[in-house]
Protein backbone atom coordinates (compact mmCIF):
# COMPACT_ATOMS: atom_id res chain seq x y z
CA UNK A 1 0.00 0.00 0.00
CA UNK A 2 1.28 3.52 -0.66
CA UNK A 3 1.86 5.25 2.32
CA UNK A 4 1.71 8.99 2.79
CA UNK A 5 1.08 11.23 5.41
CA UNK A 6 0.78 14.76 5.24
CA UNK A 7 0.58 17.35 7.99
CA UNK A 8 1.06 20.72 8.73
CA UNK A 9 1.80 23.09 11.49
CA UNK A 10 2.48 26.74 12.43
CA UNK A 11 5.49 28.82 12.99
CA UNK A 12 5.05 31.69 13.76
CA UNK A 13 3.32 33.44 9.85
CA UNK A 14 4.98 30.19 8.05
CA UNK A 15 3.03 26.98 7.72
CA UNK A 16 4.83 24.23 7.22
CA UNK A 17 3.80 21.28 5.57
CA UNK A 18 5.47 18.10 6.68
CA UNK A 19 5.18 15.41 3.83
CA UNK A 20 5.84 11.62 4.49
CA UNK A 21 6.46 8.55 2.48
CA UNK A 22 5.50 7.75 -0.84
CA UNK A 23 3.94 10.64 -3.40
CA UNK A 24 2.52 9.54 -5.98
CA UNK A 25 -0.94 10.15 -8.33
CA UNK A 26 -2.51 8.08 -5.57
CA UNK A 27 -1.96 10.82 -2.48
CA UNK A 28 -1.44 13.53 -4.46
CA UNK A 29 -4.98 15.04 -3.70
CA UNK A 30 -4.30 14.52 -0.21
CA UNK A 31 -1.50 17.02 -0.21
CA UNK A 32 -3.90 19.36 -2.35
CA UNK A 33 -6.63 18.51 0.44
CA UNK A 34 -3.46 20.59 2.55
CA UNK A 35 -3.61 23.01 0.14
CA UNK A 36 -7.09 23.75 0.22
CA UNK A 37 -7.27 24.04 3.88
CA UNK A 38 -4.40 26.88 3.88
CA UNK A 39 -6.00 28.83 1.63
CA UNK A 40 -9.15 28.34 3.14
CA UNK A 41 -7.34 29.87 6.48
CA UNK A 42 -5.84 32.58 4.29
CA UNK A 43 -2.04 31.19 4.87
CA UNK A 44 -0.29 31.86 1.85
CA UNK A 45 3.40 31.92 2.91
CA UNK A 46 4.01 27.68 3.36
CA UNK A 47 7.21 25.52 3.66
CA UNK A 48 7.26 21.97 2.16
CA UNK A 49 9.52 19.90 4.72
CA UNK A 50 10.48 17.04 2.62
CA UNK A 51 12.33 14.89 5.45
CA UNK A 52 10.78 12.47 5.48
CA UNK A 53 9.61 11.90 2.02
CA UNK A 54 11.38 8.90 -0.05
CA UNK A 55 9.57 8.76 -3.22
CA UNK A 56 7.87 11.65 -5.48
CA UNK A 57 6.53 11.61 -9.13
CA UNK A 58 5.23 14.31 -11.29
CA UNK A 59 2.16 13.75 -9.90
CA UNK A 60 3.46 15.55 -6.23
CA UNK A 61 5.05 18.26 -8.82
CA UNK A 62 1.94 18.89 -10.22
CA UNK A 63 -0.17 19.79 -7.24
CA UNK A 64 2.76 22.75 -6.43
CA UNK A 65 2.68 24.33 -9.89
CA UNK A 66 -0.68 24.25 -9.04
CA UNK A 67 -1.00 25.93 -5.97
CA UNK A 68 2.53 28.24 -5.87
CA UNK A 69 0.54 30.85 -7.97
CA UNK A 70 -2.41 31.14 -5.68
CA UNK A 71 0.36 31.61 -2.95
CA UNK A 72 2.23 34.44 -4.75
CA UNK A 73 -0.75 36.79 -5.34
CA UNK A 74 -1.11 36.89 -1.91
CA UNK A 75 2.07 37.90 -0.74
CA UNK A 76 2.94 34.33 0.11
CA UNK A 77 4.94 31.21 -1.61
CA UNK A 78 5.84 27.85 -1.48
CA UNK A 79 9.41 27.10 -0.43
CA UNK A 80 10.74 23.75 -0.43
CA UNK A 81 13.56 22.30 2.46
CA UNK A 82 15.19 19.02 3.44
CA UNK A 83 14.86 16.80 0.31
CA UNK A 84 16.60 13.88 0.13
CA UNK A 85 18.95 13.33 -2.94
CA UNK A 86 16.72 11.20 -5.39
CA UNK A 87 13.53 13.41 -4.39
CA UNK A 88 15.77 16.87 -5.18
CA UNK A 89 16.79 14.74 -8.66
CA UNK A 90 13.44 15.06 -9.99
CA UNK A 91 12.30 18.50 -9.39
CA UNK A 92 16.22 19.36 -11.00
CA UNK A 93 15.43 17.19 -14.18
CA UNK A 94 11.58 19.02 -14.40
CA UNK A 95 13.72 22.63 -13.99
CA UNK A 96 12.33 24.00 -10.63
CA UNK A 97 15.32 25.06 -9.23
CA UNK A 98 14.98 28.78 -11.19
CA UNK A 99 11.09 28.53 -10.48
CA UNK A 100 11.32 27.42 -6.90
CA UNK A 101 13.29 28.21 -3.58
CA UNK A 102 15.11 25.19 -2.17
CA UNK A 103 16.61 25.14 1.51
CA UNK A 104 18.81 22.56 3.36
CA UNK A 105 17.22 23.16 6.19
CA UNK A 106 13.55 24.47 7.27
CA UNK A 107 14.27 27.29 9.68
CA UNK A 108 16.79 28.58 6.41
CA UNK A 109 13.52 28.97 4.60
CA UNK A 110 11.50 30.21 7.42
CA UNK A 111 13.95 33.31 7.57
CA UNK A 112 13.40 33.98 4.24
CA UNK A 113 9.97 34.83 5.09
CA UNK A 114 10.95 36.69 7.53
CA UNK A 115 13.67 39.25 5.91
CA UNK B 1 -4.85 -5.04 -5.88
CA UNK B 2 -2.84 -7.17 -8.38
CA UNK B 3 -4.26 -9.60 -10.79
CA UNK B 4 -1.25 -11.68 -11.34
CA UNK B 5 2.01 -11.45 -10.30
CA UNK B 6 4.35 -14.51 -11.87
CA UNK B 7 7.82 -13.98 -10.85
CA UNK B 8 9.15 -16.19 -13.00
CA UNK B 9 8.12 -15.10 -16.34
CA UNK B 10 8.96 -11.44 -14.71
CA UNK B 11 5.05 -10.44 -15.37
CA UNK B 12 2.88 -8.38 -13.78
CA UNK B 13 -0.79 -7.77 -14.24
CA UNK B 14 -2.55 -5.04 -12.57
CA UNK B 15 -6.05 -3.66 -12.81
CA UNK B 16 -5.82 0.17 -13.94
CA UNK B 17 -5.96 2.01 -9.95
CA UNK B 18 -3.89 4.46 -9.02
CA UNK B 19 -4.34 2.23 -5.69
CA UNK B 20 -1.64 -0.57 -7.54
CA UNK B 21 0.96 2.16 -8.18
CA UNK B 22 2.99 1.25 -5.39
CA UNK B 23 2.45 -2.65 -6.03
CA UNK B 24 3.61 -1.64 -9.83
CA UNK B 25 7.09 0.25 -8.38
CA UNK B 26 8.08 -2.62 -5.58
CA UNK B 27 7.52 -5.04 -8.35
CA UNK B 28 9.89 -3.32 -10.79
CA UNK B 29 12.84 -2.28 -8.40
CA UNK B 30 12.31 -6.56 -7.02
CA UNK B 31 13.17 -7.49 -10.89
CA UNK B 32 15.52 -4.54 -11.15
CA UNK B 33 17.63 -6.15 -8.21
CA UNK B 34 17.23 -9.85 -9.63
CA UNK B 35 19.65 -8.96 -11.49
CA UNK B 36 22.36 -7.35 -9.52
CA UNK B 37 22.09 -4.11 -11.08
CA UNK B 38 22.75 -0.67 -8.75
CA UNK B 39 19.82 -0.36 -6.91
CA UNK B 40 19.89 3.17 -7.34
CA UNK B 41 20.09 3.38 -10.75
CA UNK B 42 16.98 1.37 -11.17
CA UNK B 43 14.77 4.35 -9.05
CA UNK B 44 14.77 6.24 -12.90
CA UNK B 45 13.40 2.48 -14.56
CA UNK B 46 10.91 2.26 -11.24
CA UNK B 47 9.42 6.41 -11.25
CA UNK B 48 8.92 5.99 -14.96
CA UNK B 49 7.13 2.56 -14.82
CA UNK B 50 4.88 4.67 -12.60
CA UNK B 51 4.67 7.96 -14.68
CA UNK B 52 3.95 5.49 -18.07
CA UNK B 53 1.07 3.47 -15.74
CA UNK B 54 -0.40 6.88 -14.33
CA UNK B 55 -0.80 8.10 -18.23
CA UNK B 56 -2.64 4.72 -18.66
CA UNK B 57 -4.81 4.97 -15.43
CA UNK B 58 -5.62 8.64 -16.92
CA UNK B 59 -5.58 9.03 -20.95
CA UNK B 60 -6.29 5.35 -22.22
CA UNK B 61 -8.90 4.03 -19.16
CA UNK B 62 -10.11 7.47 -18.48
CA UNK B 63 -9.76 6.07 -14.75
CA UNK B 64 -11.88 3.26 -15.25
CA UNK B 65 -10.18 0.83 -12.40
CA UNK B 66 -11.55 -2.15 -14.78
CA UNK B 67 -8.70 -1.79 -17.44
CA UNK B 68 -5.43 -4.33 -17.18
CA UNK B 69 -2.02 -3.06 -17.14
CA UNK B 70 0.34 -5.89 -17.92
CA UNK B 71 3.98 -4.96 -17.06
CA UNK B 72 6.86 -7.17 -18.68
CA UNK B 73 10.64 -6.95 -17.62
CA UNK B 74 13.61 -8.29 -19.62
CA UNK B 75 17.45 -7.67 -19.69
CA UNK B 76 19.65 -8.38 -22.77
CA UNK B 77 22.77 -6.93 -24.56
CA UNK B 78 23.07 -4.22 -21.44
CA UNK B 79 19.64 -3.22 -21.65
CA UNK B 80 16.98 -3.17 -19.12
CA UNK B 81 13.43 -3.14 -21.16
CA UNK B 82 9.84 -3.19 -19.64
CA UNK B 83 7.14 -3.39 -22.01
CA UNK B 84 3.62 -2.24 -20.79
CA UNK B 85 0.54 -2.46 -22.37
CA UNK B 86 -2.96 -2.12 -21.82
CA UNK B 87 -6.04 -2.28 -24.04
CA UNK B 88 -7.41 1.46 -23.99
CA UNK B 89 -7.89 3.97 -25.88
CA UNK B 90 -4.81 4.59 -28.08
CA UNK B 91 -2.20 6.91 -26.03
CA UNK B 92 1.12 7.82 -27.75
CA UNK B 93 3.11 9.73 -25.31
CA UNK B 94 5.78 10.62 -27.67
CA UNK B 95 2.78 12.62 -29.53
CA UNK B 96 2.68 15.13 -26.65
CA UNK B 97 4.71 18.41 -26.46
CA UNK B 98 6.94 19.56 -24.02
CA UNK B 99 5.13 21.04 -21.04
CA UNK B 100 6.03 25.21 -20.29
CA UNK B 101 6.11 24.81 -16.69
CA UNK B 102 6.11 28.52 -15.68
CA UNK B 103 3.00 28.91 -18.34
CA UNK B 104 0.75 26.21 -16.42
CA UNK B 105 1.75 27.42 -13.15
CA UNK B 106 0.66 30.89 -13.94
CA UNK B 107 -2.59 29.18 -14.96
CA UNK B 108 -2.60 27.42 -12.03
CA UNK B 109 -2.74 23.77 -13.52
CA UNK B 110 -0.71 21.14 -12.59
CA UNK B 111 -0.10 18.21 -14.75
CA UNK B 112 1.53 17.48 -18.04
CA UNK B 113 5.01 16.39 -16.72
CA UNK B 114 4.86 12.44 -16.55
CA UNK B 115 5.80 11.87 -19.84
CA UNK B 116 8.30 14.56 -20.20
CA UNK B 117 10.11 13.12 -17.15
CA UNK B 118 9.79 9.61 -17.93
CA UNK B 119 11.81 10.64 -21.34
CA UNK B 120 14.48 12.17 -19.17
CA UNK B 121 14.97 9.49 -17.36
CA UNK B 122 15.03 6.51 -19.70
CA UNK B 123 16.95 6.04 -22.97
CA UNK B 124 14.47 4.88 -25.14
CA UNK B 125 10.67 5.17 -25.44
CA UNK B 126 8.88 3.57 -27.52
CA UNK B 127 5.19 3.38 -28.30
CA UNK B 128 3.34 1.46 -31.06
CA UNK B 129 -0.46 0.10 -30.80
CA UNK B 130 -1.24 -3.61 -32.41
CA UNK B 131 -5.16 -3.81 -32.85
CA UNK B 132 -6.82 -2.89 -29.16
CA UNK B 133 -3.27 -3.36 -27.67
CA UNK B 134 -0.93 -0.44 -26.88
CA UNK B 135 2.26 -0.69 -25.82
CA UNK B 136 4.98 0.76 -24.91
CA UNK B 137 8.49 -0.02 -24.35
CA UNK B 138 11.02 2.14 -22.06
CA UNK B 139 14.64 1.06 -21.83
CA UNK B 140 17.78 1.46 -19.83
CA UNK B 141 21.00 1.42 -21.08
CA UNK B 142 23.25 -0.43 -18.56
CA UNK B 143 26.28 1.54 -19.26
Amino acid sequence: MADFKVSSREQGQVRIIDVRGYLDAHTAPELENEFNKLIDNEQFKVVVNFNDLNYISSAGLGVFMAYVETMREHNGDIKFSNLKDDVYNIFDLLGFPVLYEFYDKEEDAIVKYNQ
Amino acid sequence: MKIKENIENKELIVNSSTDNLSEVRTFVQAMWNSYGYDEKKGRSVVISVDEACTNIIKHAYHFDTNGIIKIKVKSKKNKFIVKITDTGSHFDPNQIPEPNIPERQKSKKGGGLGIYLMKKLMDEVKYSNKGKKNELILVKYLN
